[in-house]
């Protein structure tokens, strides 16, 4: 049973022009996943820099104020809009979505090779600005600072505006593909919950990417042409950036947490072989969570708008929060009378529910108005978005990767070092954000470049040394990472069709995968978790 | 652990004012569920990964759904929601809520310093002088970006927003001196936008209104001028070493020949430096285009002004 597919999509051809004009979705994930998971270091590297700096109270260790301003921005900037935006999505969507769907491609396989070079173009258009000196105003782009600055804001939100095009075509396609080319068989509530988890992302992207090219472009034009809309000094009003932004970024936060989510059903399902808890609930909430996530974006805002609109967004922010937490109780609730086998993709399945817990449990004190006014733009607020955006998208998006890894290659990785690099990865995360939050509700603004003169000067050094230590953690265990992953392309042991015994489709073509997905038109015989009734064969010990 | 007041606990600051213990008490009540729930996933979490782990071949339960249990698990972190909800509400209405008869002080906010303005008609920049329990109200503004006002031993934040008043208000119950920090990023030098709160008793707070009406005449004025350079922020812009900032550095500029971007060059004397701290924007030294400064006309005071100059001439 275990063999490697000879004849794959990886060297059906092998010109470089077969690759840049590829309209096979695999493919195109593929590039995708190398573009992304370089930005993903870039955005790690200025991330270490960042901490190094915090080393000391004192400014200018390493970097000076203007460089330190420039480095968190682009750490914020690169990694959301260059890399966790198209991560999951698409990366492994590309990659995985068709087959699941037990369909040769998306529907629109040239627009979703538009999406990848508009990517591109974005991203290069996002390095120009970082060769011309980098910009210094946050991710966020607040007015009338991002007005007024001389930094090269115009080309990265001009680079934000343009990748949110690739977003769009993504979200389109995935739509499209969703409710048109579905193996005869697979009914809506036969999808995986993956693809129903991509489905609620598309129309996230459809419907809110347009309010921030909208928005990035209207501060190109009020620092081309001065037509004073966001800025005060021209009779415009900052807080309608914010809200135009948050309308975006809010609703964004799902483009990121969702398909991870849907990631870590499909895990847990696996690796404890069981019938996932509450199918339709975790389905039907992620459309919820869609849908309502337009309606809270004022949270960002609690010190900024006026009391009543706080009152509204933060009653708002708590029902839209109890569909996923119920979600942790469904994954937990699977594993109940399961056969759970913890290699690694299940490591990260395990990290995920620890790590967003936390990170959705301490939303509750920011949430909650009188806490929120103490806490707003501290480090506690910096930590928990890490724990939502890293410890649960990222964690998610790692263990996507090493659970479709032989499915992409058909090779397997070593599984000594996926584990103790997920390991490292737990602990260094913990060791890194942890600091953060004892500090943050402390009162340690973000975004400081140093923290010398304060009360409380060597408890924030304390904390902030704990922290820089984690994050040093973490590039070891990246760097680990990236050494077992690419070894294995090569060197690893050959994975055959099913290494973990899933029942989705993806399961049920050889590895790597053949150019058109299946050697034969796939036969729905059973839903996707129905591990009650069938039990699929393992090519793996 | 390095905890510096005496009231300071792990997760929180010192509480020095009337409403700190209301938000802490609230802090608290979430920060015990938020433990129960998170110790309650993670026991869950080990003990099915103990209790179902296995290798051995065969089907599984079809157990996939249970009404009750999932309208509980809904209907329990709802009512605990909003029980926080209103609950934070209640305290964050009294925050808005300015009592009546507050002391007011007015807040001019600039990159990068904090200056108060008192109804007596004096201005105090950098340090915010209250007498303890006693009500205040902080009347602020922005002459430039977005700042935003915290003081964490206090538990009161609010963004500063240029063009509009944003108000604010605390009640201190403790004697002493509490941190301000600037929390919305506003450039180069965010992090040095730092500030004190000194509350003093009602006879100290009184004497010191007396005091700072009086001009000490027996400090020396280059003295006057370097306490005005940091008490005015100037050191954010200008350095006395020579690096160049965000503004021209002091050093070596007396008498010099001051070249601009459009207008003549002019020597340095007394009256350009008067005009600089008033009028910033009417001479633009060529090399820092953008013209940062703000006015500090009604601000400092002529004893201040005549300082700094004789600090400048002495910066050889």
């Amino acid at each position: 049973m275990r063999e490697y597919l000879e004849k794959n999509y990886l060297n059906q051809e092998t010109t470089i022009k077969s690759w840049l004009l590829t309209m096979d979705h695999k493919r195109i994930g593929l590039m995708y996943l190398f573009a992304i998971m370089f930005f993903f270091a870039v955005g790690g590297f200025f991330a270490l820099l960042i901490r190094l700096e915090l080393l000391t109270p004192i400014g200018g260790d390493i970097l000076d104020a203007n460089t330190y301003n420039v480095f968190y921005t682009l750490h914020g900037a690169i990694m959301v809009f260059m890399f966790i935006i198209p991560s999951v999505p698409a990366a492994m969507g590309n990659l995985i979505l068709p087959v699941m769907l037990g369909t040769k491609d998306v529907a629109f396989p040239k627009l979703n090779l538009a999406s990848w070079y508009i990517y591109i173009i974005g991203s290069c258009i996002g390095i120009y600005s970082i060769v011309i000196g980098g910009v210094d105003t946050g991710w966020t782009f607040y007015t009338p600072y991002s007005s007024s600055t001389d930094t090269a804001v115009m080309s990265m939100t001009f680079a934000v505006f343009v990748i949110g095009f690739s977003s769009i075509f993504t979200g389109i396609n995935f739509i499209v593909t969703i409710h048109k080319m579905r193996a005869p068989g697979i009914t809506w509530f036969k999808m995986p919950l993956f693809v129903w988890s991509l489905y609620a992302t598309a129309l996230i992207q459809i419907l809110a990417t347009p309010v921030i090219a909208v928005t990035m472009l209207l501060l190109i034009m009020e620092r081309s042409f001065q037509i004073g809309i966001f800025d005060p000094a021209m009779g415009g009003d900052p807080v309608l950036f914010q809200h135009f932004f948050w309308f975006y970024s809010h609703p964004a936060v799902y483009i990121m947490i969702l398909p991870g989510m849907g990631i870590i059903s499909e895990l847990i399902s696996t690796f404890s072989k069981k019938r996932i808890f509450g199918y339709a609930y975790i389905a039907a909430s992620s459309m919820a969570i869609a849908l309502f996530g337009f309606l809270v974006w004022g949270h960002h805002m609690f010190t900024s708008e006026s009391e009543f609109a706080a009152l509204v967004f933060s009653v708002l922010t708590y029902l839209t929060a109890i569909p996923s937490g119920v979600k942790i109780f469904n994954w937990l609730a699977t594993l109940y009378k399961g056969k759970i086998s913890f290699e690694a993709p299940m490591l990260y399945a395990i990290i995920f529910l620890l790590l967003f817990a936390i990170g959705g449990l301490t939303g509750i004190f920011l949430g909650a108005l009188s806490v929120d006014i103490m806490l707003h733009d501290t480090y506690f607020v910096v930590a928990h978005f890490h724990y939502v955006m890293m410890g649960g998208t990222v964690i998610a998006f790692l263990g996507g990767i090493h659970y479709w890894w032989p499915k992409i290659w058909g090779r397997m990785y070593s599984e000594k070092w996926a584990r103790v690099s997920a390991v490292l990865i737990f602990f260094g995360f913990n060791l890194t954000f942890i600091p953060q939050f004892i500090m943050g509700s402390q009162g340690m603004p973000r975004r400081y470049w140093q923290y010398d003169n304060m009360l409380d000067t060597d408890l924030f050094q304390f904390y902030h040394t704990l922290s820089t230590i984690g994050s040093w953690v973490l590039a070891l265990a990246f760097i680990i990472m990236l050494i077992y992953l690419v070894h294995s392309i090569k060197n690893g042991k050959v994975a055959g069709s099913n290494p973990w015994g899933g029942l989705t489709l993806e399961w049920q073509t050889p590895s790597p995968m053949p150019a058109h997905n299946f050697l034969e038109e796939p036969k729905i015989t059973h839903g996707p978790y129905a591990y009650d009734k069938v039990e699929a064969e393992r090519t793996i010990d | 652990m390095i905890l510096n007041a005496t009231n300071q606990t792990i997760w929180l600051p010192q509480q020095a004012s009337t409403i700190a213990a209301e938000v802490d008490s609230l802090f608290y009540f979430i920060f015990y569920w938020v433990v129960f729930f998170f110790i309650l996933v993670l026991l869950v979490t080990f003990y099915f990964s103990w209790k179902y782990k296995s290798k051995k071949k065969g089907l599984t339960s079809s157990l996939d759904h249970n009404t009750t249990l999932e309208i509980t698990w809904t209907i329990i972190p709802l009512i605990l929601t909003l029980v926080v909800f209103f609950w934070g509400a209640e305290t964050y209405i009294k925050m808005n809520i300015i009592p009546y008869g507050a002391m007011e002080v007015n807040v001019t906010a600039q990159k990068w310093s904090w200056n108060f303005t008192y109804k007596e008609g004096f201005s105090n920049p950098k340090v915010l002088v209250v007498p303890v329990n006693k009500p205040v109200k902080l009347l602020m503004q922005s002459q430039d970006v977005l700042h935003s006002f915290y003081v964490p031993d206090f538990r009161v934040k609010m963004d500063v927003i240029p063009n509009r008043y944003m108000m604010l208000w605390f009640e201190p119950t403790k004697i002493g001196e509490f941190d301000i920090f600037c929390t919305e990023y506003c450039g180069k030098s965010h992090s040095e936008m730092l500030g004190k709160v000194r509350v003093l008793s009602q006879s100290d707070y009184e004497r010191w209104v007396e005091e700072v009406n009086v001009i000490d005449e027996s400090i020396p004025l280059v003295e006057v001028g370097k306490t005005a350079y940091k008490r005015y922020a100037c050191n954010t812009c200008h350095s006395i070493d020579g690096t160049q900032e965000t503004g021209p550095s002091f050093k070596g500029i007396w008498g010099s020949e001051v070249i601009h971007e459009v207008n003549d060059p002019v020597n340095l004397d007394e009256n350009y430096i008067r005009e600089s701290i008033f009028y910033p924007q009417m001479n633009i030294v060529k090399g820092f285009p953008n013209g940062n400064m703000p006015t500090f006309k009604g601000l400092i005071r002529d004893r201040e002004i005549e300082g700094i100059i004789e600090y400048i001439k002495e910066l050889k």
